[in-house]
């Protein structure tokens, strides 16, 4: 039995009077992909970021990585990586000054840096170009670029906020491959996304509807339970009655 | 024409959405001049004195009440020895010292002359000049005192009349002043930074290729700020009649159409800087750091432009709020009508005509 | 520590990568600080005046003479009526109008007294005090003169004189250019900083790093010291190049005070990008943080004492100035530069500052909050 790397009670969060994320509970096991989807504004970045320590739950309890969200969240950052909605590199750095300053702030040292770098940059076949400023590279590059910045300091868990947004199918492949790569190395993968093709690479999917979670289970048994040929169609039956939509 | 009004909509939606910035808009000009009209004067009075009395006679300890009554000067230190002077004033404790010495009444009896010293601090000369001429007049008030014991033959007086402003209060100037130098700050910062950020998120271009002319695009950003600067006028207008006791003399409906051309420079100058510029940042450093100063030194309302040097006189010419300025005081306070704006108001509009000619010329290079 | 030095560098290569912002750091003081000064000359001369000389006697005449020979005025017009020199005035081609009545001459032999009317434009106050100040000056130079001609008294009259001995220390030449310059130094020192500052963060914010930093482990007062660094370094060697630019072209002489300002000015600047960074921290984009920036900058730059008096500012204000650190700075430029003072003399300055960055620091490194 491996052990669960997040495991949530009854999360919750208000903004006044506005409960944008109600009760939620799951656990989530080491080395697992879990693809925690919902339509926009059904409350995944708001769960997502109290998980990472960005934002404080208003009640509930959680664990990551065995480490409380209320009391130790510093020991939760050192542990986890975050690629968020909004792009999280910085444009105006090259490829290996934002490898330098990620590794750095992450604690490791020069040399490990410089190993790593070395690694992830052959790794995505950018060895040529470490001196681009990340600016200049195309979409799908840049994503897949931050991923594996998030990554550099081998966390065992890792967020994703919608990676593959505007992405085309083949980088999105690529980027995917790169996901199971870390999960093979027993990262567990947190992640959301509107693409109902990628749940189906999922271990395991939430789906949250108006802030509370609708269904958990993995793909294959969510789409025999509704009977239906795609996540796609079971996304829809779930989420058709949501009160919120929109950001 | 239509599709142009729903634009204009749309960007007055966007100011609308943020209100924490349209509370700074609104909010920031009507307490900085609540603040600067109370608080700034241009004139130098409670200035601290040191008194150096070595006579304490009679006549010196009244020269010396005379001086304490007025409003010009506080005295902070007495009874100092003549040597500390320099420590105090190197402390900044004091920035002007009066000395007089032994046998002061004695002499002015007997040989009807006698002599005091005034030292000053000039290391700010406006304020020496200004602390020492007032400190002269008072000991020459007191030395027409001492004759109106027995009075003068012919005697001219005169009698003087403080025109617009008989309190000599500060706010006469400063309104105006800063009125000019927060529409003109302000005004050309949101254009200039609101047309770059989108130039910054990409969204310009959309925008360029929309069936919109550029000419139209960039007055649908204009307008609402127009519209949000013709409102700040207002509360400030209400709040110099009401608070500052300060009616508009002249015609206010003038006084309106001379602002509207303002800030229609203001913005224009705003669209000029966002057409050098690439980044929010730049457009805000040169539309803050870049005319903050020259604003407040060149518009006339600190320093007479016509004290400064010919070349400097010149480059006055291209700060839109000197003009401004002298509207507003001409139109508000002297109340004058429009024949005596015709001038500034017609220097103003080449000034306008010459920022949106440059723009357009800028715009179009970047096009092509 | 070590996680500074990789802030620290990160940091500066994207101050390199903006050459614009950097060209505009150094050049932009550069020139504001060679060409405002010359605009500060505040000196009350030549004020413009009008007479309307009702009267065309030989008093009046006389009086004309002496006041236009005494180089304070300039006699813009003779007006043939009060209402046409109000014209002047409103025009502002004139100050002042100096109105001599109907028969002032017959009368002051035959009443023995007569008044002459002065109106000033007093929009401007201290203008108008002045120049009227002078032009009561000149006339009582006169009447005395007309006295010791027209009254046949003994030669010895007894009025008595009290001659006002005047001296100005430390600034002979009454040269206000040399405490406009380092004025204006400070001023453009602060508001470099106090912008850079307040946008820096706030920038991360828009374009959504700061997520990313923030879900690091790096801790608070670190982050925002990689932010402060860089900039703190920076307004170091502008202060130098702006006291380069008052040695070079106006010829003021910093050299044997250089340490105290730079002490002053290492903490100073601490205060004002602890400012800022919390500026930073309370704003949600560049706009909003530009336009507060904007506000507190009007209010310590008008309120520094450099443009007008502090001491003249009713009671509340004067309150106010003393949590206005811009003062600080100007009063201690002018106590160092001009008058020499001593380390005795700018103590209490540097304790009050200390206690500013203190106080901003504390609140930009509180108010930062990396979870909200």
């Amino acid at each position: 039995m491996k052990q669960n790397s997040i495991e949530v009670k009854d999360l919750t969060k208000k903004f006044g009077d506005f409960v944008a994320v109600d009760h939620i509970s799951f656990q989530v096991q080491q080395g697992e992909i879990f693809g925690f989807l919902g339509a926009n504004g059904a409350g995944k970045t708001t769960a997502m970021k109290m998980l990472c320590g960005l934002s404080f739950p208003s009640s509930g309890s959680a664990k990551v990585v065995g480490f409380d969200v209320y009391k130790e969240v510093d020991l939760i950052k050192k542990n986890i990586g975050y690629m968020s909605q909004k792009f999280s590199l910085y444009e105006d750095l090259t490829i290996a000054e934002n490898i330098k300053f990620y590794g750095g702030i992450y604690g490791l040292s020069l040399s490990e840096i410089q190993i790593r770098k070395n690694n992830l940059l052959h790794k995505l076949q950018l060895s040529h170009q470490e001196k681009t400023l990340v600016r200049e590279l195309p979409w799908g590059w840049k994503q897949k670029l931050s991923f594996s910045v998030s990554m550099l300091h081998n966390p065992k868990i890792v967020f994703l906020d919608e990676p593959t947004g505007g992405v085309d199918p083949v980088t999105r492949r690529e980027f995917w491959e790169l996901i199971y790569e870390a999960a093979a190395e027993d990262t567990t993968i947190f992640v959301t996304t509107h693409y109902m093709d990628e749940a189906e690479y999922c271990d395991r999917i939430s789906i949250m509807v108006d802030g509370s979670i609708r269904e958990l289970d993995s793909p294959t048994q969510m789409k025999q339970r509704y009977q239906c040929q795609s996540m796609d169609d079971v996304f829809l039956l779930l989420a058709r009655d949501a009160r919120r939509n929109g950001d | 024409m239509k599709t142009f009004w729903s634009f204009v909509k749309k960007e007055s939606l966007h100011i609308l959405r943020d209100p924490k910035t349209l509370f700074i808009l609104l909010g920031m000009p009507l307490a900085q001049i609540l603040i600067f009209g109370f608080a700034l004067t241009n004139e130098v009075k409670n200035s601290k004195l040191i008194v150096v009395d070595q006579s304490k006679d009679a006549e010196s300890i009244t020269l010396i009440q005379k001086i304490d009554a007025s409003k010009y000067f506080d005295i902070h230190f007495a009874e100092v020895d003549p040597n500390k002077i320099d420590q105090l004033f190197k402390a900044s404790k004091a920035k002007i010292a009066l000395i007089i010495s032994s046998g002061f009444s004695g002499q002015l009896l007997h040989s009807h002359s006698t002599s005091v010293q005034i030292i000053c601090d000039a290391s700010d000369p406006n304020t020496a000049t200004a602390q020492s001429n007032y400190l002269s007049a008072i000991i020459g008030d007191y030395q027409k005192s001492l004759l109106s014991r027995g009075s003068l033959p012919m005697t001219i007086k005169p009698e003087v009349r403080m025109l617009y402003n008989p309190q000599l209060k500060g706010v006469y100037n400063f309104v105006p002043g800063v009125m000019a130098m927060i529409l003109l700050l302000i005004c050309t910062l949101m254009t200039s930074v609101s047309i770059v950020k989108e130039k910054e998120l990409g969204t310009m271009e959309v925008l360029l290729t929309s069936p919109l002319r550029p000419a139209l695009i960039i007055a649908g950003k204009v307008i609402p700020y127009l519209v949000l600067s013709m409102g700040n006028i207002s509360t400030i207008l209400l709040l110099s009649y009401f608070v500052f006791d300060m009616p508009v003399q002249g015609s206010i409906l003038l006084l309106y159409f001379c602002s509207f051309i303002f800030i229609l420079t203001a913005l224009i100058l705003g669209v000029l800087i966002s057409t050098i510029t690439d980044s929010q940042m730049t457009a805000m450093f040169i539309s803050m750091v870049g005319m903050f100063l020259p604003t407040i030194m060149l518009s006339g309302f600190m320093f007479p432009i016509e004290n400064m040097p010919k070349p400097l006189q010149f480059v006055s010419n291209i700060v839109p709020a000197k003009y401004y300025y002298i509207m507003v005081k001409n139109v508000m306070i002297k109340g004058l009508g429009f024949a005596g704006i015709y001038k500034e108001l017609a220097k103003l509009f080449l000034l306008m005509s010459f920022f949106l000619i440059m723009s357009i010329r800028k715009f179009k290079i970047r096009l092509a | 520590m070590k996680m500074l030095r990789f802030l620290l560098e990160k940091e500066f290569h994207q101050i390199r990568r903006n050459p614009a912002i950097l060209r505009m750091m150094f050049i932009m003081p550069i020139i504001q600080l060679i060409v405002l000064p010359f605009a500060a000359n505040y000196e009350v001369k030549d004020v413009k005046l009008v007479i309307v000389d009702n009267d065309h006697s030989s008093l009046s005449r006389e009086s004309i003479q002496t006041i236009t020979a005494s180089g304070y005025f300039q006699l813009v017009k003779m007006a043939s009526s009060y209402n046409e020199a109000l014209g002047w005035i409103e025009s502002d081609e004139a100050d002042l109008i100096l109105e001599f009545p109907n028969k002032a001459e017959e009368m002051l032999i035959r009443e023995d007294q007569i008044s002459i009317y002065l109106a000033v434009n007093a929009i401007n106050g201290m203008k108008a005090n002045i120049g009227a100040s002078y032009l009561q000056q000149i006339l009582s130079k006169i009447n005395a003169n007309v006295r010791e001609q027209w009254i046949t008294l003994p030669r010895y009259l007894p009025e008595p004189i009290i001659e006002v001995k005047k001296s100005f220390w430390y600034n002979r030449f009454m040269d206000y250019k040399l405490f406009m310059v380092p004025g204006i130094l400070t001023l453009l020192l602060t508001m470099i900083g106090s912008f850079l500052a307040s946008l820096n963060i706030v920038r991360e914010k828009e374009i959504g790093t700061i997520e990313q930093i923030n879900v690091t482990p790096i801790p608070k007062g670190i982050f925002i010291a990689g932010k402060l660094i860089p900039f703190w370094l920076m307004s170091q060697i502008v202060l130098g190049l702006g006291l380069l630019v008052a040695r070079v072209i106006y010829g003021i002489e910093s050299w044997p005070v250089l340490a105290w300002i730079y002490l002053f000015n290492s903490i100073y600047m601490l205060a004002i990008l602890g400012l800022g960074l919390f500026i930073s921290t309370i704003t949600a984009n560049q706009q909003q943080a530009v336009l507060v920036s904007f506000f507190f900058m009007m209010v310590f730059i008008l309120m520094s004492g450099l443009y007008t008096s502090i001491d003249a500012m009713p009671y509340w204000a004067r309150l106010v100035t003393m949590f206005n650190p811009v003062s600080y700075y100007v009063e201690l430029m002018r106590m160092l530069i001009i008058k020499r003072s001593g380390l005795h003399d700018i103590l209490p300055f540097l304790w009050i500052m200390i206690l500013f960055a203190i106080f901003t620091l504390s609140i930009a490194v509180l108010n930062y909050k990396k979870r909200v």
